[in-house]
């Protein structure tokens, strides 16, 4: 029977509803092998490249080049050359109509919620299984809780993902008294213990790396795993002009290369992906919590935070990720980790794992979790 | 977030800044809603809904019908604007701004100018503009430019729900009187706003997309329009970039001339009237700014020197259409450069 492959809109991460068809790298009737480059995809937050998801002929282009299209969208038929032009037609009438039989039955976007724990308030996105193993997500420095998007969407059916915004961040609480890890972690284990969460996982990417260390060391019992992505306080160095950066610009044609410097592939930054930075650094308070932050987190180049000797003493199964072309905190902070901890170094890859190599990260925080159980 | 529509996101601004301040209140014609008759209170919101709701949180010492008399109560925001208070006044429609003239032109725009900065106005003025609406010509103009012309008061434009709720928080926390103009055609259009408080600086324009063939500089509502014949011409190989200048007064001549200057072609939409508008205003600034950049002549797309007609067909031929600027686009592409 002859194959025919459909090219659909992907979904990458919970939020991701719809995207745009930025351009294709193959032209209809072109040849294309499985794996190659096939057109990039630009969400409200990110923009990437779709592989070809099999070798043949791409028979039929449907989606245009800056059309926007629903997830599952079909965008483009793959076939060899004996398949007739009669068998595509009937292939896509059959594909349009089973989606619209599907359509209204289409799982409903996972929404972030509020929730206060003592004198925080913390927006929450919570996807899985209410009974499975929870897994806590702490963001970096000016991140929000839509850094593990793709993280979430890929755990979720097996895990209890929760990701919330950190205090000065998003829609959590922007007064902050000091930005330190101190009163970052007491709001956090406020949050825990308000959500009932006797054992979890942790993960904690940059500052919410270190603010997990934080936070494993206050109460080791509670903490399965912990595993951190580029974490900060393991090393001297950051840099600083990022940071400063960060906070300084207002326009989006100074911000995009601020945020080039977070991942290898600069075309990953979207204009969407500036957009976003500019309006949570708008929010009321969001810029004073986020200067607060800051000033206890660097002094230039330098660090200010250190838990790298603390964490090499905690009993729980660790895991440390690296992109080997990180720019803000330097991968040779992995340097002498191993093999007390288990150590993944990608390369390729920036300051953002969990956003530039999301299988791989999944795949080594999922082992993590099943040894930890 | 949420998505929310341009009313509800006018609408949260507005409560969430008479939450934070207690001087912030509210005036206008029928704003609440039957005051001083028997019936249902809060029964209009203003004549569209935009305010409904806030009398019962805030009462009626902070939302006040008032007589319809625009005369007096802009004279009367002025005035309390003046001594303390930070009131926003709803005047229906632009075009019956002009019976308060001196309150504003005279009064409000002046006296922080000439008490030699001891004096403050921090007032805004919300109302509606703009055509659509099958309204006719006395309740459908756009008359921005008229108050970006005058130095001490700022305009401001918002072309969606997440720029209106934004702009209009800053409009109130700014010191100076803002003339904030609604477009009736654009209350119920939604996009994604934040649940949180949150202010755009005026004088910092949105490049609303990014692209190298020609620049659309498009003002309020005409931002929509200019991203949808953008998206068609990215389809015929014209790559277009599309700027909203978010307030008119102050401009942000920078990045408009920045966008310029990397597309070398531009064209100005505007739903105004072309003569002494925005679009003519912004082409002259481009011209004595930008000339050398400029591959093509300067473009404006407005409505004609016409006043609006009641007409339906004729108003759907009298707004700029995403066919015009599509097709002023094509024209400047077109043209052989220099």
């Amino acid at each position: 029977m002859a194959t025919i492959t459909p090219v659909v809109m992907p979904k990458w991460g919970l939020a991701m509803q719809e995207g745009t068809v930025v351009g294709w790298h193959a032209a209809p009737g072109a040849r294309v092998e499985k794996g190659q480059d096939l057109l990039d995809i630009e969400t409200s937050k990110i923009a990437n490249l779709l592989e070809a998801p099999a070798s043949g002929r791409l028979r039929r282009v449907l989606a245009r080049e800056g059309e926007t299209l629903p997830v599952g969208a079909l965008l483009a038929v793959i076939a060899e050359e004996n398949v007739s032009e009669e068998e595509i037609d009937r292939f896509v009438e059959a594909f349009e109509a089973q989606r619209a039989r599907e359509a209204p039955a289409a799982e409903k976007a996972v929404e972030p919620v509020v929730v206060e724990a003592g004198r925080w308030r913390f927006r929450l996105l919570e996807a899985g299984p209410g009974d499975a193993p929870p897994v806590l997500f702490l963001h970096g420095f000016g991140g929000d809780l839509s850094n593990w998007s793709l993280i979430q969407a890929a755990l979720a059916p097996r895990w209890r993902t929760l990701a919330p915004d950190l205090p000065g961040h998003g829609g959590s609480s922007k007064a902050l008294e000091r930005g330190d890890l101190a009163e970052l972690a007491d709001a956090l284990e406020a949050l825990i213990h308000g959500l009932g969460l006797d054992r979890l996982h942790l993960v904690g990417h940059s500052l919410g790396g270190a603010l997990a260390v934080e936070l494993a060391v206050r109460d080791p019992e509670r903490v399965l795993s912990l595993a951190l992505l580029a974490p900060a306080g393991f090393g001297p160095d950051i840099a600083g002009s990022y940071i400063e950066g960060f906070l300084r610009e207002r326009r989006p044609r100074k911000l995009r290369p601020v945020l080039e410097m977070l991942v290898a592939d600069a075309t990953l930054v979207g204009r969407e992906m500036v957009e976003e930075v500019l309006r949570f650094k708008r929010l009321d308070g969001a810029l004073e919590a986020l200067t607060r932050i800051a000033a206890r987190l660097h002094e230039g180049d330098r660090q200010r935070h250190a838990v790298r000797e603390r964490f090499l003493a905690l009993p729980m199964p660790r895991l440390v990720i690296w992109g080997a072309e990180d720019r803000i905190l330097p991968s040779g902070h992995l340097e002498g980790l191993a093999p007390a901890v288990e150590i993944l170094r990608l390369e390729d890859c920036g300051h953002l794992p969990q956003i530039e190599r999301p299988e791989q990260v999944c795949a080594a925080l999922e082992r993590l979790f099943r040894e930890a159980r | 977030m949420a998505k929310k529509t341009y009313r509800q996101a006018i609408n949260e601004a507005l409560r969430q800044e008479m939450e934070r301040d207690p001087r912030v209140v509210l005036m206008g014609e029928d704003v609440a809603g039957g005051m001083g008759s028997p019936g249902e209170d809060d029964a209009w919101g203003g004549p569209l809904g935009v305010t409904k709701g806030l009398m019962p949180i805030f009462g009626r010492e902070r939302v006040l019908d008032t007589p319809i008399s625009e005369s007096a109560f802009i004279g009367a925001a002025v005035g309390a604007a003046a001594s303390g208070l930070r009131p926003v006044a709803e005047l229906m429609f632009v075009d019956f701004m002009g019976v308060c003239f001196d309150q504003i032109f005279n009064q409000g725009a002046k006296l922080r100018y000439m008490f030699g900065g001891k004096a403050k106005v921090p007032m805004v003025i919300r109302t509606m503009y703009g055509a659509g609406f099958r309204a006719a010509s006395q309740h459908s103009q756009c008359l921005y430019s008229l108050f970006t012309h005058i130095p001490g008061l700022k305009v401001a434009l918002p072309s969606n729900a997440y720029e209106a709720k934004g702009l209009l928080i800053q409009a109130i926390r700014d010191d100076d009187p803002v003339i904030f103009f609604e477009h009736k055609a654009m209350y119920d259009d939604e996009a994604e706003v934040p649940d949180e408080p949150y202010a755009i600086p005026f004088g910092e324009a949105n490049v609303a997309r990014e692209g190298d063939d020609v620049a659309i500089i498009a003002l309020g509502r005409m931002v929509n329009l200019a991203l949808e014949a953008a998206g068609q011409l990215e389809g015929e190989g014209i790559s277009c970039a599309v700027v909203d200048p978010r307030t008119t007064s102050p401009l942000d001549t920078e990045t408009l001339l920045e966008v310029v200057e990397e597309c070398g072609r531009v064209v100005i939409v505007d739903e105004a009237h072309p003569r002494c508008s925005m679009a003519r205003d912004i082409a002259a600034v481009i011209a004595e700014e930008a000339f050398d950049a400029l591959e093509a002549p300067v473009r404006t797309v407005t409505a004609p020197h016409a006043p609006v007609p009641f007409s339906p067909a004729l108003e759907d031929a009298y707004i700029p259409s995403t066919e015009k600027i599509a097709a002023a686009v094509r024209a400047v592409a077109g043209h052989p450069g220099g």
